[in-house]
């Protein structure tokens, strides 16, 4: 396993390398260097003098891929990309571009935003996951066709409705929990239970009926049939034999996206001012600050590797047939 | 037992108040100011800090020499720390002194001495820190302390000590400061003398020393340090409006420990940077700067304190705003801001007593104004119960719909474009768009100059006789018809080009594209329709919209100016021919060039507030009605609302320290919020009720099944 692992992160190294690559030319290819400085400098009596200061304290004066002008080597290494990329390998992500450390700001909206995030996710999975084994069990009934009716209605619902609709009538109508802001330590939970609520709320309708197609195709099976036949009851043929059986697709998203907990949700965190990362990228993204968004998108990508590498593992954990070689 | 009931007994007063109370139940009741931000403050450097949202926290912590008189109508600069408003004195090119009425052309230089007042003390800063044998305790900071150290509050020895002049000197030398990029840096060179050969030689130099550059081993042949107390800007030429500048956070002080202190290695790692933490002398210091979350400003316990103004304009008194005349201020202990970046929290925030001000949105505008026969603006019902106050002030701001002047089919100044100018001019009825997309709250523009400023000019001598007839006293549009007379002179009759019969196609150059602008964009196209001309949108993003207008390739664009000062030269200048946008990058953003009105302007802005100056000024506005290179669009009203216990709140656009003016009634606070705020149980109770009846059939269901199973 050991091998296999150190072979995964080998890999990840030119999927890094081709992110970042990418980064930089959709970026590029929208804001220019002289954009950026434009933007940061402010829009009032900006001189083309400033601007070229501006771009040559920061290092976006050179060539963005190849300096056709610089010698040997320095071709490729006195680049913007090369400049910019090389630190970040060592999760060294340097300053924003008003001059705010990214990874002591990373560092600090992490937490606010796995507040809210780790339990709309562990929550959610759970409700989601009792919800369509609750459908499963009184299939063909009344019960099934109008849970799945209410299912379709809650993913048709704008998620924008929901954050709208709770903040109005828990926090503002029925005045029990405060409308937004966030406060450290134990006082958080004053202000993340009603974001979680509506978190999970939101997510029922799409998370429910995907668990229940998955549980449907897993009833159908032969195993199911026998344990049945057996005599077992329907509530341990569902949890003892289905959930366990269904647990390999679900650790596949569920796992996949745990890492990417990190990064935030980025209205929920914008409606409830959960200082998180939610809003960090939205926010360099609209400001063109190049090196929030080159940090976050090579974090989210590095994250989103352990991710998969997390669901490999859990594989073997939950199915004895699986070996990683 | 006794600890469990202690325990219990703790948390029951923690909960005493609201449940949705959003702040630490230790503030409850206390002097503290709640506002919020949008957006989080980039700059809270002073040789950096330009936007609104970053002077709103920098003004309260800097003290330039001068700042605005907070009642007085038209504003007027008054002495902050200096001793007096300085007076320029004039000298020739040999150097000797002239009158003041001198003419512009023979003055050479204009020096203005300002004297500070003594005494003035810095807040508590480690900066400021000495040893036991009185060298700085910080500079450099013991090796390994940096690591535990987040905000200058953290560190263990604090100091102060009195504000001079060489502090002001120091902190327009850092305006040439090649890492810092001060925004007015390219101004300013223009300026004082000296300022642009010092800031090329900063930057020779600070290639040498990166870490950091001792700016007083640097002369700065334009700034003079007379006395301790005492420093001299010398000016090029004749700038009276210089003296506006010595108002901003621009020209406040910086000590070169505070300089030496931030600029040590480290530092910047941990955010301590005096972008982040500001140190001056004024009446507020930042002890919190979380730009995701929250600022909070306390009170600086080394403020001197200064009296509450004593006189204002008629009706201050009337509406309570000298109640606390002579009275030593600041009022409020501290200030917190929340970030909000979404408008619906915020307002309803605002309604429960949270915030103790809110501006308005076009969402919330019907909620709380309700606009009379007369058209003007009065609270609503649900509003004035609660206690909350409305202030309405019309901006120093102008939105304008520009045409670019170097365009062959809008721009030039010869007859049949002006004509066709002007006929649009008439078309686009802005009064129309202010009442559809503004909720009526702006007034359209008769010119380039916002009221309030000197030469603006009210009823009808004020109006735009190109577009208004002056009709049972106040202005008429101009009818459509004699648009289209206007029109087919230009050579367009009904809307094609005379000759060729082609349809005369226009186009509006705009970054707005969203699905918000839509209606605003299609209401566009009808004005220009109403002269059967079709007008293109031609969306595109922000950076594309940005290099259009650089590069002249623009036609028709929409764009706007907020005053940095009260003086027409802020906005005339942005019609004045060498500040072309095309080519010098200028903030003549129509390309506009009329040598009448550039001679004009040389002319104008050195001269002193006066008939003279009126007369000059009229000229010019004369001569951009009738030449038309921009639709002078409005002049935006602010509406702000304010809770009963928020004392001394009067609108004032040019100054920026406005906290230490303002007062608190924390006890009548308390009570509205524990009225506004009583949890209702009722609601939830049946909520959760529903959901059990809801599951009743289920468990039937179940029952059901199970029974089946078992037969």
């Amino acid at each position: 396993m050991t091998a296999y692992l150190l072979r995964r992160v080998l890999y990840a190294l030119p999927i890094l390398i081709g992110v970042n690559l990418l980064t930089f030319a959709l970026f590029f290819m929208v804001n220019t260097p002289d954009d950026m400085a434009r933007l940061h400098l402010g829009i009032k009596r900006v001189t083309p003098e400033a601007v070229a200061k501006w771009k040559a304290a920061r290092g976006y004066d050179k060539p963005l891929f190849l300096n056709a002008q610089a010698p040997g080597l320095a071709q490729v290494t006195d680049t913007i990309f090369f400049e910019k990329s090389l630190a970040m390998f060592a999760f060294d992500f340097g300053t924003s571009d008003d001059g705010r450390n990214i990874a002591g700001e990373i560092g600090a909206r992490m937490w606010p935003s796995l507040a809210i995030a780790l339990p709309t996710f562990v929550i959610g999975l759970m409700v989601n996951i009792t919800v369509a084994l609750i459908l499963l069990f009184f299939r063909h009934t009344y019960v099934e066709w109008s849970g799945v009716v209410i299912l379709v209605a809650m993913m048709s619902v704008s998620g924008l409705f929901y954050i709208i609709g709770g903040q109005y009538l828990f926090a503002k109508v029925w005045a029990l929990a405060p409308i937004s802001g966030y406060q450290g330590g134990l006082n958080a939970a004053r202000f993340v239970w009603l974001p979680i609520v509506i978190g999970v709320a939101g997510g029922i309708g799409a998370g429910a009926r995907w668990y229940r197609t998955l549980f449907l195709e897993e009833a159908g099976r032969d195993y199911v049939r026998t344990a049945r036949a057996k005599g077992l009851s329907e509530t341990a043929v569902l949890f003892r034999h289905i959930l366990k059986n269904g647990m390999v697709p679900i650790l596949t998203g569920a796992v996949a996206v745990l890492p990417l907990l990190f990064l935030g949700s980025l209205i929920l965190e914008s409606f409830f001012g959960i200082p998180g990362l939610g809003s960090y990228t939205i926010d360099a993204i609209n400001a063109q600050d190049f090196a929030i968004v080159r940090a976050i998108v090579f974090l989210g990508a590095v994250l989103y590797i352990v991710g998969l590498i997390l669901t490999d593992i859990s594989y073997t954990l939950v199915d004895p047939r699986v070996r990683l070689q | 037992m006794r600890p469990v009931l202690f325990c219990l007994l703790v948390l029951l007063a923690a909960c005493a108040g609201p449940v949705n109370d959003p702040y630490p139940a230790g503030e409850r009741g206390r002097d503290i100011l709640y506002a919020a931000f949008s957006e989080r403050p980039k700059h809270l450097d002073p040789a950096r800090s330009y936007s609104a949202n970053e002077v709103a926290f920098t003004g309260q912590i800097y003290e330039p020499p001068l700042q605005y008189h907070y009642l007085r109508r038209p504003y007027a600069l008054i002495p902050l720390t200096a001793t007096a408003i300085p007076k320029p004195h004039y000298y020739d090119a040999a150097g000797h002194e002239l009158p003041a009425d001198a003419p512009a052309a023979a003055i050479a230089r204009s020096v203005y001495e300002i004297h500070i007042l003594r005494g003035i003390r810095y807040q508590p800063h480690p900066a400021f820190a000495l040893d036991a044998s009185g060298r700085p305790a910080y500079l450099p900071v013991p090796a390994g302390q940096l690591d535990h150290f987040t905000r200058p509050a953290d560190f263990p020895q604090q100091g102060s000590r009195e504000l001079t002049a060489a502090d002001y000197v120091y902190q327009i030398k850092r305006l040439a400061h090649p890492a810092l990029h001060s925004p007015i840096f390219g101004l300013m060179a223009e300026y004082i003398i000296g300022l642009d050969q010092l800031g090329a030689r900063l930057e020779k130099a600070a290639k040498r020393e990166p870490v950091w550059l001792d700016l007083r081993r640097f002369d700065l042949s334009g700034v003079e340090l007379v006395d301790r107390y005492t420093y001299r800007i010398h000016v090029k030429g004749k700038y009276p409006q210089f003296v506006y500048w010595l108002a901003m956070p621009f020209f406040a002080p910086v000590p070169w420990e505070v300089d030496a202190f931030y600029s040590q290695p480290g530092m910047t790692e941990g955010n301590l940077t005096l972008d982040s933490w500001p140190v001056g002398t004024g009446p507020y210091l930042m002890t919190v700067n979380q730009p995701n979350r929250q600022i909070r400003l306390v009170r600086n316990p080394n403020f001197r304190g200064e009296p509450y103004p004593a006189e204002g304009e008629t009706g201050d008194a009337a509406d309570g705003l000298l109640a606390d005349a002579g009275k030593t201020m600041p009022f409020i202990d501290e200030a917190v801001y929340s970030l909000e970046m979404e408008t619906i929290p915020y307002w309803n925030k605002f309604l429960q007593g949270w915030y103790d001000a809110s501006g308005l949105s076009s969402d919330n505008f019907d909620q709380a104004v309700q606009t009379g026969a007369r058209g003007d603006a009065a609270l609503t019902p649900s509003m004035r119960a609660k206690g909350i106050a409305l202030k309405t002030t019309v901006s120093a701001s102008l939105f304008y719909t520009g045409f670019n002047m170097l365009d062959p089919v809008v721009g030039g100044l010869d007859e049949k474009h002006v004509k066709l100018r002007q006929a649009l001019a008439i078309a686009l009825d802005i009064e129309e768009y202010i009442a559809i997309f503004a909720n009526g709250r702006g007034i359209a523009a008769q010119g380039p100059l916002p009221p309030g400023l000197f030469g603006y000019r009210q009823g009808e001598a004020g109006i735009n006789p190109v577009v208004y007839d002056w009709r049972d006293g106040q202005p008429r549009r101009k009818s459509i018809a004699e648009a289209r007379r206007l029109l087919a002179e230009a050579g367009y009759p009904g809307g094609r080009e005379a000759g060729s019969g082609r349809p005369l196609v226009l186009n509006f150059d705009t970054a707005a594209r969203g699905p918000d602008d839509k209606a605003r964009l299609d209401w566009l196209r009808k004005q220009f329709k109403k002269l059967d001309i079709e007008l293109v949108v031609r969306g595109t993003d922000y950076n594309r919209f940005q290099d259009k207008m650089r590069e002249g390739t623009a036609q028709i664009f929409e764009w706007g100016w907020n005053a940095d000062y009260p003086d027409p030269e802020n906005f005339l200048f942005l019609l004045y021919g060498p500040n072309k946008k095309v080519g010098g990058g200028g903030e003549n953003a129509a390309n506009y060039q009329n040598p009448e009105f550039d001679a004009l302007f040389t002319r104008m802005k050195d001269m002193d507030n006066g008939p003279a100056r009126q007369a000059v000024i009229d000229r010019m506005v004369a001569i951009v009605r009738q030449d038309s290179p921009w639709l002078f669009g409005f002049h935006p009203k602010n509406y702000a609302l304010h809770h009963g216990w928020l004392k001394n709140v009067k609108p004032n656009l040019m100054a920026n320290n406005e906290l230490k003016y303002r007062r608190l009634d924390p006890p009548r606070r308390e009570t509205a919020r524990q009225a506004w705020n009583r949890p209702q149980w009722a609601g939830p109770a049946l909520l959760l009720l529903a959901v059990i009846v809801s599951l009743l059939p289920a468990g039937w269901a179940y029952r059901r099944k199970q029974e089946a199973r078992a037969r």
